[in-house]
């Protein structure tokens, strides 16, 4: 793992998609085994570029997620490589029973993609809001399910999930967002990413939010409080000796994430602090609510996505040590 | 070797099948008895003539591929391959034991020859054309089989795989539709009815559609694949005409899901199907 923090909270020039397109063009270009299969929803992640370079290898399934889940499945058993995409609402909660049983349990290692994780969704509304997509595939034994934040992190990690053969879920940030990494920064599934050593709290986030816990360590530390920030990008299989260790460290612990946290990355890393190393912990995130529609922004304040709020959970964390 | 005498070696090893099918799952007392033997007489057609398959590499890239998409049905795929020579006959008759390799609903990862798993209705007609899709990419000569229940027909996703296929021009994968007029709950007519018929379902989505008057003969299921083969451009439906539970004495036009008769009624079935093998035998 090797990596340059970039993490001045601006926006990267280029779409996250566009991460995940280079990354497909480069091994399908390598790999003839390679294919992308799609859900009607080409036009939105750019992999038009894919149809047009690889025809045969890139499958518009239609608007039909169960049957696109399940041919992926299919052709995996023919020995293909597959990455099969839609919203995240539907790449989780529609073809679920697809991705479960034609694909998992038939140990055929589908990489399963959701775009427009949590808020993410914004004016497309609570319909397509998925705030519990990776507490569906959470729940798959053996499944990796990972949460990146940008273009590089999304770029490295499709590269990553293709070689690892296991069943996978990557939520996908698909429009232009800010840029935490730099530029062929490489990751480890499995392994949490420590931007900021730190010694009062450790805050552990992902996705959206590790751009929040950056810019939250930031407020934190002119107020003379040290935070630690760990970008836990893989919510399965869990880095549990980083957060043990953290644990220890800080003596309190912050999860920061754009799902339901009460089924999410905050109560998976509460299983392991409870068995190992109890200590505070506050959990800022979507406390069993539906989504709705609205500006990303207007979102992240209604749902408590920001770093004001993690400021204010990293305090309540350490007063209680 | 003429027709006549290859049809009488498949009536012959369809009667092997029942036989075994009935031992197999009697040697646990209950199970898919009806949704099994309705569709023997198409897998002995399979695996006995028209199949390219290697039981000692059940995943010989070059096979065909069989997809039992209503997975219940597995009790007869496993006498079909123990018979091929997959794996020793007995094997199958640990069938729902603990750790078995043969559980009720076919599963790639356990039975040797199975090609993809199965169980929740509706989506082994998905994973079927992924497959088709994937050998065509290839550009392998070879087909895949799938069997979609008439009762498995009412998923919606039976219908979204039967768009995709279309669309895609798999004419490598024929489908075969098991009717025989039940499902758990009763008729099909009246638990959820195919208004215009099953075959003019597929027929609308724009298949190649092949009725087979008598589902259980071995002749027109044959004389219906080699029609599928001939079909360039579109996938092909084979409606299967089928008894629900053919040849169990309890189970025979019975219309039942799942049985589970008493010692003497599966002494009595075997009985007739030990009897019924040898005057096919003789024929």
């Amino acid at each position: 793992m090797s990596f340059t923090l970039i993490g001045k909270h601006e926006k990267d020039s280029r779409a996250n998609r566009d991460g995940y397109v280079t990354a497909m063009l480069e091994m399908m270009e390598k790999d003839l085994t390679v294919m992308h299969v799609d859900c009607d929803l080409e036009n939105c992640i750019n992999t038009g570029k894919l149809a047009k370079a690889y025809p045969e290898r890139t499958i518009n399934a239609g608007i039909a997620e169960a049957n696109a889940v399940g041919v992926s499945a299919g052709l995996c058993a023919t020995g293909k490589t597959v990455f099969v995409h839609s919203f995240g609402c539907f790449a989780s909660r529609r073809a679920f029973d697809q991705a479960f049983m034609s694909a998992a349990y038939a140990k055929l290692p589908v990489h399963i993609v959701g775009s427009d994780p949590g808020v993410c969704a914004a004016y497309n509304g609570g319909t397509h809001m998925p705030f519990e997509d990776c507490a569906l595939y959470m729940s798959i034994p053996d499944a990796v399910v990972v949460d990146p934040v940008d273009y590089a992190q999304i770029n490295c990690l499709t590269k990553k999930l293709a070689e690892s053969g296991k069943f996978s879920y990557m939520r996908m940030i698909r429009k232009t967002f800010t840029t935490v990494y730099g530029d062929g920064s490489d990751f480890e599934i499995g392994k949490g990413v420590t931007l900021k050593e730190g010694k009062d709290v450790a805050i552990i986030a992902s996705g959206i939010m590790v751009d929040e816990a950056l810019k939250a360590e930031e407020q934190l530390a002119a107020e003379g409080i040290s935070a630690k920030v760990i970008d836990m990008f893989t919510w399965k299989p869990l880095d549990e000796q980083l957060i043990i260790d953290s644990a220890k460290e800080c003596g309190a612990i912050v999860t920061a994430e754009n799902h339901q946290v009460k089924c999410g990355l905050g109560s998976a890393i509460a299983n392991v602090v409870i068995q190992n190393c109890p200590v505070p912990m506050e959990m800022v995130g979507v406390e069993d609510r539906f989504g709705q529609v609205g500006a990303e922004s207007f979102l992240r304040e209604e749902y408590g996505l920001t770093a004001a709020h993690i400021v204010e959970a990293a305090k309540k964390a350490i007063s209680r040590k | 070797m003429q027709k006549a005498e290859k049809m009488q070696q498949l009536r012959v090893f369809a009667q092997e099948i029942r036989l075994e099918t009935l031992k197999t799952i009697g040697s646990l007392g209950f199970g898919h008895v009806g949704g099994s033997m309705s569709i023997i007489d198409a897998l002995a057609v399979l695996y006995g003539e028209v199949m390219k398959i290697d039981p000692k590499n059940p995943r010989w890239e070059d096979r065909d591929w069989c997809v039992l998409s209503k997975g219940h049905a597995g009790p007869a795929m496993y006498a079909t391959l123990g018979l091929k020579g997959f794996y020793p006959l007995e094997d199958a008759y640990t069938l729902n034991q603990p750790h078995t390799n043969f559980p009720s609903h076919t599963d790639r990862t356990k039975t040797p020859g199975v090609d993809l798993t199965t169980g929740s209705l509706g989506q082994g007609m998905s994973t079927a054309t992924g497959a088709a899709l994937g050998n065509k990419i290839d550009g392998r000569d070879n087909h895949v089989f799938v069997f979609v229940g008439d009762g498995e027909a009412d998923e919606g996703q039976v219908w979204e795989g039967a768009q995709f296929a279309v669309h895609y021009q798999l004419d490598n994968l024929v489908c075969f539709v098991d009717d025989n007029k039940y499902q758990l709950d009763g008729a099909c007519e009246n638990v959820m009815k195919h208004a215009k018929g099953i075959g003019a379902k597929f027929a609308a989505f724009g298949w190649n559609v092949v009725e087979c008057e008598d589902g259980n003969d071995v002749e027109q299921i044959y004389d219906a694949i080699q029609t599928a083969y001939a079909t360039k451009g579109v996938p092909t439906c084979i409606v299967l005409n089928t008894v629900k539970g053919k040849g169990a004495t309890f189970a025979d036009g019975t219309g039942a899901h799942s049985s589970q008769p008493s010692k003497e009624q599966w002494d009595e079935a075997i009985a007739y199907a030990e009897k019924q093998l040898a005057e096919i035998k003789a024929q």
